[in-house]
């Protein structure tokens, strides 16, 4: 398969702290990747890095061929931030047709269907300081999805969201990456890893499973996700490296 | 730099205004408000025959002062929050570029600031009979320059700021020695070498003098031009200095 987002040797030290510890992994094009790991583990920080937003110490970050944060690669990628980055003193349509006007061949029409997809049709001429906190992270994913980029990078897009929404949105990933669209979305809930085409667990900044869920699974011989986590996590403070 | 993103971006900033009536009201009412308060103060006062009345000589200064006060702190609160926000991030993950950005509040608050000047010097010259030799459009003009002066600063000092509490905290700093040395309190050829050669550096002194042109000569004069023009090489270099601190990496 080919590859849409190659990472090797990444460092990155943040003040004194180093938060990646020369990671490496490739994400496949046309797919989704689920990363996962504890709150501090460094998933943010990665992300910035592929962004191409990061200052890093070391290590080489390509996305689709060309060095992270070059000015062509900003047409072709979608960067959604953990808290929201919308106006709150715009309302949700004005928001999601400004970043519409960023990008070239993008249309207030594509804004308003992007604010359909997100299930804020409703909702559309609301002030976004009116909005529920929910609702605020889905603003802020729609003006992201807007520009149709080539790569999508999502900071925990469903957190906060009920369970329908969940699922409606996670529809609609899986139906980008059909068509093409490289997905990487970082979650810390399970359920929704199994929903990955290939998932990477970090912890401490350090890679230890890069592999699809279901061999994730029977590395660790079991049918949770959760427990399967666990068990290479017990396994690598153990020996050192991973499983 | 691009047409499209700097229209855009200007109609979202005047959008962002336009939802907020307050500060739109206290845009339009705040300069009448002191400009009224400094009629009533002068009002009585006795003058000798051919002396210009006080108000004739500080309200007109006042035109171009308040528009560069107010948009100085608009614009370093407006581009703090971007900052805090994270939409500044997100700004500069998208092709805009960052003269975009900064063009944008330029012109957005300029025109904020054209309409605020335009009430402000009306309300002047038709209630309180502002006695001015030149015309009313070059004072106007004048304080356009001297809000996007405001604006530039502004831009550049928010990146000094984390908090509203910073921000402004700079209004003192870059306003009050600008104000006291402006010529208005002390003509500037009355003052110590030293405080004259700062004021000298300050970009409001030119501005003063330029409407000090504007009040004592019925054409525009060489002096109100190349005093004009410095206010505009100032904005240059406050936005050029504030695109140097939008950085799209940071650590």
């Amino acid at each position: 398969m080919e590859t849409a987002i190659e990472v090797r040797n990444l460092v990155v030290e943040r003040g004194k702290r180093r938060v990646l510890h020369g990671l490496t992994c490739s994400i496949p094009r046309g797919s989704v990747t689920g990363l996962l790991g504890p709150s501090g583990s460094g998933k943010t920080t990665l992300m910035r890095a592929i962004v191409g937003v990061q200052i890093v110490k070391s290590g080489v970050v390509t996305v689709l061929g060309e060095p992270a944060g070059t000015p062509r690669l900003r047409h072709k990628i979608g960067y959604l931030t953990q808290s929201p980055s919308v106006y709150a003193d715009l309302t949700v349509r004005e928001n999601a047709r400004y970043f519409a006007s960023l990008y070239k061949g993008i249309t207030p029409a594509d804004a308003d269907n992007a604010v359909e997809m997100v299930g804020l049709g409703d909702a559309a001429n609301q002030l976004v300081a009116t909005l529920s906190g929910g609702q605020r992270a889905r603003a802020s994913l729609a003006c992201t999805l807007v520009s149709r980029p080539e790569v999508l990078i999502l900071d925990e897009p469903t957190v906060g969201q009920d369970p329908v929404l969940r699922d409606e949105l996670w529809h609609q990933f899986r139906a980008m990456a059909a068509a093409g669209t490289t997905l990487l979305v970082s979650s810390h809930v399970m359920d929704e890893a199994s929903r990955c085409d290939r998932l990477l667990l970090i912890r401490e900044g350090a890679l230890i499973a890069d592999d699809t869920p279901d061999l994730v699974r029977a590395s660790a011989g079991t049918n949770d996700l959760d427990a399967a986590f666990l068990h290479l996590i017990r396994t690598m403070e153990k020996t050192g490296v991973a499983s | 730099m691009s047409p499209r993103i700097l229209g855009s971006t200007t109609k979202r900033i005047l959008n962002q205004l336009r939802h907020d009536h307050r500060t739109v009201g206290l845009l339009v009412i705040v300069p009448i408000l002191l400009l009224t308060l400094l009629y009533f103060m002068f009002k009585n006062e006795a003058l000798l025959p051919g002396q210009p009345s006080t108000f004739d000589r500080i309200g007109l200064i006042m035109l171009g002062v308040f528009p560069f006060v107010i948009m100085f702190l608009i614009t370093s609160i407006a581009m703090l929050r971007e900052r805090t926000t994270g939409t500044l991030e997100r700004l500069l993950t998208t092709p805009m570029g960052k003269l975009d950005l900064l063009f944008a509040y330029g012109i957005a608050f300029g025109i904020a600031a054209a309409i605020q000047a335009s009430i402000a010097a009306g309300v002047a010259y038709w209630l309180f009979d502002l006695d001015t030799a030149g015309s009313t459009s070059l004072v106007i003009l004048i304080a356009i320059a001297n809000a996007v002066l405001g604006v530039a600063l502004g831009l550049f000092c928010s990146a000094f700021a984390r908090t509203e509490f910073q921000a402004v905290q700079f209004m003192p700093i870059v306003v009050i020695p600008q104000f006291l040395l402006c010529g208005l309190f002390v003509a500037r050829d009355q003052m110590a070498g030293w405080l004259q050669a700062i004021s000298d550096a300050l970009p409001m002194s030119y501005a003063v003098e330029a409407l000090q042109q504007v009040g004592a000569h019925a054409d525009a004069t060489d002096t109100l031009w190349r005093d004009l023009g410095i206010v505009v090489g100032c904005v240059v270099v406050a936005l050029t200095l504030a695109a140097a601190t939008l950085r799209r990496r940071s650590p």
